[in-house]
């Protein structure tokens, strides 16, 4: 009762790196509320992920093992997760904002009728008092997060209805194992009398996991080279800095006409539009067949050695410098300034 | 189900106000993107289906009539304004079950929506829905593969790769960005539909206009008010909100004019530690 669930994302069997870190984030949040850390674990031949679950501070891991737990469907999952917290009733249940934590997280919290906060940023524990009925709570959970297209940041509260439930996207948290950890608990969680026959109406008649491909549609971060990035050479630094940020790297047509990267990162009219969060435009004159496709960026950082290059006309930060000499400060001082 | 949003995508120099509050005022009211993405998968539907019909619920206040007649313009046969003072301050799950009274009261075969709303990102409203009205759901989707009576199979975007299921109908359909663009305006439905009105537009508009579109019903876009769907009052609005705004900061809004900078180590420093603060990055 009144305990923290996480819930465990597996991918081919493995513990997907966002559960490890909400765990870590989780044992905090129960060492604040003097509450035990509980990890729900579905999927198929799962036990023998607990003592990995344990050692980033999981007293409790839930198993359901079943071949219908696995891949992930909506149904089964938000059924078994519905009835364990129905069943536990923690105050605080987290999922990874994954796609699979974005598919269901929503059902279980529409199902229980209690909030959810989507893409927190950062979760902590504070007092917080109802401005209208001057009701005073002492522990709730602070579900901090970006919004209107990140341009506020607001802290959501969830006063009344438990639990009080939050996605957080991967890399957001810090993942850490217990310098100690116990031998956690392994609990079989009664699943059968919670999934419906109709929870299995659905079903997967394909799947296909690709090799991780180029995906800068969908990338919240983009380093894009252009022309003035100068070589294939020159590229593997684009490269280093879009790894380091986590993002992807793109191109303009300059770039990919000659043949310093591959045609499918190409963007602009003639290819891809994006619109990251962060754009930053390496050795890209900015030329308006590139700007159409991302001049929808939230923020535009650009490096060139002409003050004057149009892509200054729509950058944020434009900074007046080489590629070469820019992009290594840039990697050194991210890594000194993030946690 | 579609929304009209503030296009937070194009944030121009005056979009924050001198307090540095949101101006929503300056941001261009739009048909969320993914929204158009779905329309395009329910004309795809109806394109296969002799008979079918495609409407567009949205909820919000009279102006979002706008983006029913934009639906129109691209091939939706009509739609549905859900509008009053009653959700005002709704989150995503008094917003999901308001519209799941809707929906009761209009009983689709195939719910189709955007995977998200660029003004919220939550991506928590169709999966919302689809839990009040106890149907399945499929998120994510990128493409139509069959479609017929009493089940549908979509091909959905995974984290990495895709998956083909099929769902039983009623189901509830979120679609992707990545999924086909939406169809533009025909010129001929332009024409046709440029004078439909919603309710409380009619009763605003002139006589003559009043019995323009009474003589001609597939102009007159649905208007719901709260009482028209059977709601339980204490789940709309804020009132039925669990989740409360407790604070609210504004990012330091960069107006589209360059900082210069050098390539000094000390700028890029200052630069990157604003990204990191900003969460732009990290």
């Amino acid at each position: 009762m009144n305990n923290v669930f996480v819930y465990i994302e597996i991918e081919e069997q493995q513990i997907a790196d966002v559960s490890l870190e909400l765990l870590t984030k989780g044992r905090e949040l129960a060492n604040t509320l003097g509450v035990k850390l509980e990890a729900v674990v579905l999927g198929k031949n799962i036990k023998a992920l607990a003592p990995e679950l344990a050692k980033y501070g999981a007293d409790t891991v839930w198993c359901a093992d079943d071949e219908i737990f696995a891949p992930f469907r909506t149904l089964p999952h938000t059924a078994v997760m519905v009835g364990l917290i129905k069943q536990e009733k923690p105050q605080i249940a987290l999922f990874g904002a994954t796609p699979v934590g974005r598919d269901f997280a929503p059902r279980v919290s529409s199902a229980l009728h209690s909030g959810l906060t989507a893409d927190c940023t950062e979760l902590v524990i504070g007092e917080h008092k109802d401005p209208k009925s001057g009701k005073e709570y002492d522990s709730l959970l602070y579900q901090i997060r970006p919004a209107f297209g990140g341009n506020i940041i607001a802290t959501i509260v969830n006063p009344e209805c438990r639990p009080q439930m939050a996605t957080v996207r991967e890399g957001v948290m810090r993942k850490e194992a217990l310098a100690t950890p116990a031998a956690g608990e392994v609990r079989d969680i009664d699943w059968k009398p919670m999934v419906k026959d109709t929870d299995l109406a659905v079903r997967i008649v394909e799947r296909h996991i690709e090799e991780r491909k180029i995906n800068i549609k969908g990338a919240s971060i983009i380093v894009a080279g252009g022309y003035g990035v100068g070589s294939k050479e020159g590229f593997k630094l684009v490269h280093e800095l879009a790894d380091v940020l986590g993002g992807e790297v793109g191109a303009s047509r300059a770039a990919v006409d000659a043949g310093f990267t591959e045609h499918e990162r190409q963007i602009g009219q003639t290819g891809v539009t994006v619109r990251p969060k962060l754009y930053i435009a390496c050795g890209i004159s900015g030329q308006i067949q590139h700007t159409a496709g991302m001049d929808g960026s939230a923020m535009i950082v650009s490096i060139n050695t002409d003050p004057a290059a149009p892509i200054n006309k729509i950058a944020d930060y434009a900074i007046t410098g080489s590629v070469e000499e820019v992009i290594p400060k840039m990697i050194k001082y991210y890594k000194q300034n993030s946690k | 189900m579609a929304k009209q949003v503030p296009d937070t995508r194009n944030v121009g120099k005056d979009a924050m106000t001198p307090e540095g509050t949101v101006n929503r005022a300056a941001l261009a009211a739009i048909f969320n993107p993914e929204d158009l993405n779905a329309l395009e998968m329910a004309l795809q539907m109806k394109d296969q289906i002799a008979n079918a019909t495609v409407y567009v619920l949205t909820m919000g206040p009279q102006r979002a009539a706008d983006i029913i007649r934009e639906a129109m313009f691209r091939g939706a046969d009509g739609g549905y304004l859900l509008s009053g003072r009653e959700f005002a301050g709704s989150d995503t799950l008094a917003t999901s079950y308001a519209l799941s009274c809707a929906l009761r009261k209009i009983n689709p075969d195939i719910i189709v929506a955007g995977r998200q709303a660029i003004d919220g990102d939550t991506a928590q409203v169709g999966p919302q829905v689809a839990e009040k009205l106890n149907l399945p759901q499929v998120t994510y989707a990128e493409e139509l593969v069959a479609i017929k009576e009493g089940e549908i199979t979509i091909k959905r975007r995974l984290e990495r790769g895709t998956e083909v299921v099929v769902s039983p109908l009623p189901a509830v359909i979120t679609v992707n960005s990545s999924a086909k663009e939406c169809r533009p305006r025909n010129a001929k439905r332009v024409m046709k539909f440029k004078y439909a009105l919603a309710t409380s537009e009619m009763a605003a508009a002139d006589q003559k206009a009043q019995s323009f579109i009474e003589e001609r019903p597939y102009l007159h876009i649905v208007e719901f008010s709260a009482a028209d769907v059977n709601p339980d009052p204490e789940q709309l609005g804020l009132a039925g909100s669990p989740t409360k705004v407790k604070k609210i900061e504004n990012v330091v809004f960069q107006a589209k004019e360059a900082k210069s900078l050098t390539g000094e180590d000390k700028e890029i420093e200052a630069l990157m530690q604003e990204l990191i603060a900003s969460h732009t990055l990290g």
